[in-house]
């Protein structure tokens, strides 16, 4: 009887060691089948970094350049703009951007580099559903319904009515939940702007 | 003194004996050399299209200037392939075909073949090259380094009556010494193995590793089996 | 007697016969005790299976079947751009020449334990079926990468269908969709390729399974357990396949997964065997590659073929003799006369004539590989004659053995 315990003890521990290192051979040969769903090496070719020249942008212009297949705002703002940001709050959702999306070093009022303060990147991608949003720079501007001459400039969402202000902030009660993100970048000189990669020239 | 840089003799009825290339694509000093020489004497002309310049840094262990400086002719994106310089309009004009993609010759040809090719060029002035091959008969190809290997006329020997291409001799030194010159290929032949298979080290040393984890593997399950087919036996 | 199993399994059982089936193929599957190595190859052609549809359900994730993009999407996209796309690449091509060892050693083991004999004819027939299936799904898929061989290949394949008279030149425009093979060839391959063959495969393989279950399998000493049973109906000398047969199979499995990464990841090429060196350029209908040989499984086949000459210019008695050396197994268990199935109880000139058989299948093989000359067209005439001779004197020759007494119990 004993020696048949013994023997069935020896059994399970056999199947159990087997079991767990065919169960890991398993884990490995899964890993490249998963990894192949990556982005290949193309794909990361094609949403490479890209380069965006700012020496023409003059102030309250904005240009658009594609990255990934997105469209990225690069707006000028003016001392005046800058004052508004700073001041004009207590309509905003999402003040602080505690609940968006920015680099850490773009967590701020401006959402901008501290050394280039009127330069603001973002990407132009509605966080509602994703529609582009027009900058509307004019100040008589017709889409701002409620805010009337509370309107300061920023943006405004064609397809459900968001409204952003200059920093890519969203109004208070409006379908978009979070402001416009900004996507990593650096300055790689003062007119040279690197999208897509976070930079430590603050 | 003239040197016979071949001195393989001619196997029986088939083509040109190829000579050994000896390349170590493990080697990442002769395979940085390579694919300089590849960017200067080959890129011109071919292409390598399947290949990307930010592979080969990370492969090679060269940095994204050096090879942006270096090896990327046409100033393309970092994680573009390898396009020729000349156009395929041009080339076409030119040669009268477009130079044939390397990103794959070297698995379609073999090493020892392009070595023997690179190095079996010869003068022969009924080409409008300039050039003949030994073990690629008027290829379309000038020999783009006679400079540094220098002028070679072929050497022939009588077998049965017939005058057979044995190999090839320098009638006037090149710019380079023969044993450089000799390095020089087998660098870029070493390059082009690589970009044949960029991850063929890899996948060499992950093999081992596998066949560590099946050594164990089986090693439970052999126990395994035994102790079930004692019922058996 | 029969136990009511509670929970969750005797749920299940009331709807759908797991446990049964369980029962019936693996737990109370009695299978003889005394298979040796050549038993494992039915287990190992289920593993490369798997492989073959777990690698091919990936590599047709980035494959792209036009014929501008094929060659790129594979030796670019799946062998440098996408991650791992290399080794599942790799898995899929040594896994295709796998398939064919592994059901050559497996045809093999029945051919000399007479494993197609009454009862399992239909066990056989299903193989040879699976065989034929397998041959084009592996034709159809090398076309695919788009390289030379690829091409050329199934250029002179597609033009044996032209051979056939009368019909034949329509016949291979309708089934490359165009006048060369092209885009329409290629999309039609890659189909059939990636859908249906596999769905006949399966369908077929599950039919093999089922007929020899409901049989039970065969063994070395090709006795039938089923005559000697014990007091509760079960083979004295069977055992349950599950466990003692699927704890040897997966040692059987890790050992053949040794080898197979042996070739992974040492040597994909094979000796451009498994991947030919030609298939490493682009496809071009205007050059020829210097020498057109088929995929390696298929040189034995290639070179009956060529052995026979064509009568008044046309390639068609070779594609019939190739045809009817594959057609002639469905006959074997008809042709063989000989009641005892092992090869262990059968006559020493028999043992010597199927030792010749495999010789000459090798030397087809080789000789399907190399260009022609006018000895080795001689030399694969008298193969293929030996071929031939060895299925067709069969009824004749089987009649006339000398046979060994067969015992009652299998031995170990």
């Amino acid at each position: 009887m004993s020696a048949d315990a013994v023997n069935k003890s020896k059994r399970r521990l056999l199947v159990a060691a087997t079991s767990v290192v065919g169960a890991v051979g398993a884990g490995f040969v899964a890993v490249p089948f998963i990894k192949s769903w990556n982005p290949s090496a193309k794909a990361l070719a094609a949403g490479a970094p890209v380069l965006a020249d700012i020496s023409k942008l003059e102030e309250g212009q904005m240009i658009t350049v594609e990255w990934r297949g997105k469209p990225v705002y690069i707006l000028k703002r003016t001392d005046e703009n800058l004052k508004v940001l700073a001041s004009d709050v207590d309509m905003l959702a999402d003040i602080n951007s505690d609940a968006s999306k920015q680099p850490d070093y773009c967590k701020n009022i401006a959402r901008s580099y501290d050394a280039h303060t009127k330069i603001s990147v973002m990407e132009g991608v509605c966080t509602h559903l994703g529609c582009a949003p027009k900058y509307v720079p004019d100040l008589n501007n017709p889409f701002a319904g409620s805010l009337g001459s509370d309107w300061k400039g920023g943006f405004f969402c064609p397809c459900h009515g968001s409204i952003y202000d200059l920093s890519g902030r969203v109004y208070k009660s409006m379908p978009a939940p979070t402001n416009l993100p900004v996507p990593p970048y650096m300055f790689n000189s003062d007119t040279v702007i690197l999208i897509g990669q976070d930079g430590s020239n603050a | 003194m003239a040197m016979i840089s071949t001195t393989l003799v001619m196997a029986g009825g088939g083509g040109f004996p190829t000579s050994p290339a000896n390349t170590n694509v493990d080697d990442m000093e002769s395979l940085q050399r390579g694919a300089k020489v590849f960017s200067e004497y080959c890129l011109s002309c071919h292409s390598a299209k399947f290949v990307r310049f930010n592979r080969v840094a990370t492969d090679l262990g060269m940095s994204e200037s050096d090879v942006m400086d270096n090896l990327n002719n046409l100033g393309v994106k970092f994680g573009s392939t390898m396009t020729a310089v000349m156009t395929k309009e041009y080339a076409k004009e030119a040669f009268g075909a477009e130079p044939p993609d390397l990103s794959l010759v070297a698995r379609s040809r073999g090493a020892d073949w392009l070595y023997t090719y690179l190095t079996g060029f010869y003068t022969d002035e009924t080409k409008t090259t300039g050039h003949n091959n030994v073990i690629f008969k008027d290829v379309g190809m000038p020999n783009v380094f006679w400079k540094q290997e220098g002028i070679k006329k072929a050497v022939y020997e009588e077998h049965d009556g017939h005058q057979v291409l044995v190999g090839t001799e320098i009638v006037e030194k090149g710019s380079m010494p023969a044993e450089e010159f000799d390095t020089m290929i087998r660098d870029l032949v070493n390059f082009l193995q690589y970009i044949g298979e960029p991850n063929q080290s890899y996948r060499k040393s992950l093999g081992y590793g596998v066949l560590i984890f099946l050594a164990i593997f089986f090693g439970f399950a052999y126990a395994m089996k035994k102790d079930y087919w004692k019922d058996v036996h | 007697m029969e136990q009511k199993s509670n929970g969750l399994m005797g749920w299940i059982d009331a709807r759908f016969p797991a446990t049964k089936m369980w029962e019936d193929h693996l737990s109370k599957y009695y299978a003889p005790k005394n298979f040796n190595f050549w038993y494992f190859f039915g287990s190992l052609a289920i593993m490369v299976l798997v492989i073959q549809i777990l690698s091919g359900v990936f590599l047709a994730m980035f494959y792209k079947p036009d014929t501008a993009m094929a060659f790129q999407s594979v030796e670019m996209g799946i062998m440098r751009d996408v991650e791992w796309g290399w080794l599942i690449r790799y898995f899929h091509s040594t896994g295709a020449s796998a398939f064919f060892i592994v059901v050559y050693m497996h045809m093999f083991r029945g051919l000399i334990y007479g494993s197609y004999k009454k009862p399992r004819e239909l066990v056989w027939i299903f193989g040879v079926l699976i065989f034929l299936a397998l041959m084009a799904e592996g034709f159809m898929g090398y076309l695919l990468p788009w390289g030379q061989m690829s091409f050329w290949g199934a250029q002179v394949i597609i033009n044996l269908v032209s051979a056939i008279p009368f019909v034949g030149e329509d016949l291979g425009i309708w089934v490359r969709g165009d006048f060369v093979i092209g885009d329409a060839t290629l999309n039609r391959f890659f189909s059939l390729h990636i859908v249906a063959i596999p769905l006949i495969l399966i369908g077929l393989i599950v039919a093999h399974i089922i007929a020899l279950h409901e049989v039970g399998s065969n063994n070395p000493d090709g006795v039938e357990i089923k005559k000697n049973k014990d007091e509760n109906g079960i083979p004295k000398d069977g055992i349950p396949f599950h466990p003692y047969y699927s704890v040897k199979d997966i040692v059987g499995v890790i050992v053949f997964l040794m080898f197979f990464s042996i070739v992974v990841f040492f040597m994909p090429e094979m000796f451009g065997y498994f991947l030919e060196h030609a298939n490493f350029e682009p496809a071009n209908p205007l050059k020829t590659p210097e020498h057109i040989a088929p995929v390696w499984y298929f040189t034995p086949y290639y070179s009956v073929l060529r052995a026979v000459p064509s009568i008044a210019g046309s390639a068609f008695p070779g594609v019939i003799a190739m045809g009817a050396a594959i057609v002639i197994l469905f006959f074997l268990p008809w042709l063989d006369r000989n009641p005892v199935k092992s090869i262990r109880y059968r006559s020493d000139w028999y043992k010597g004539l199927v030792a010749l058989f495999v010789i000459t299948f090798i030397i087809l093989g080789v000789l399907g590989t190399l260009a022609p000359t006018d000895g080795r067209t001689l030399l694969a005439q008298i193969c293929t004659i030996y071929y031939f001779a060895f299925f067709l004197l069969m009824p004749f020759y089987t009649k006339f053995e000398k046979n060994k007494p067969v015992p009652d119990r299998v031995t170990m």
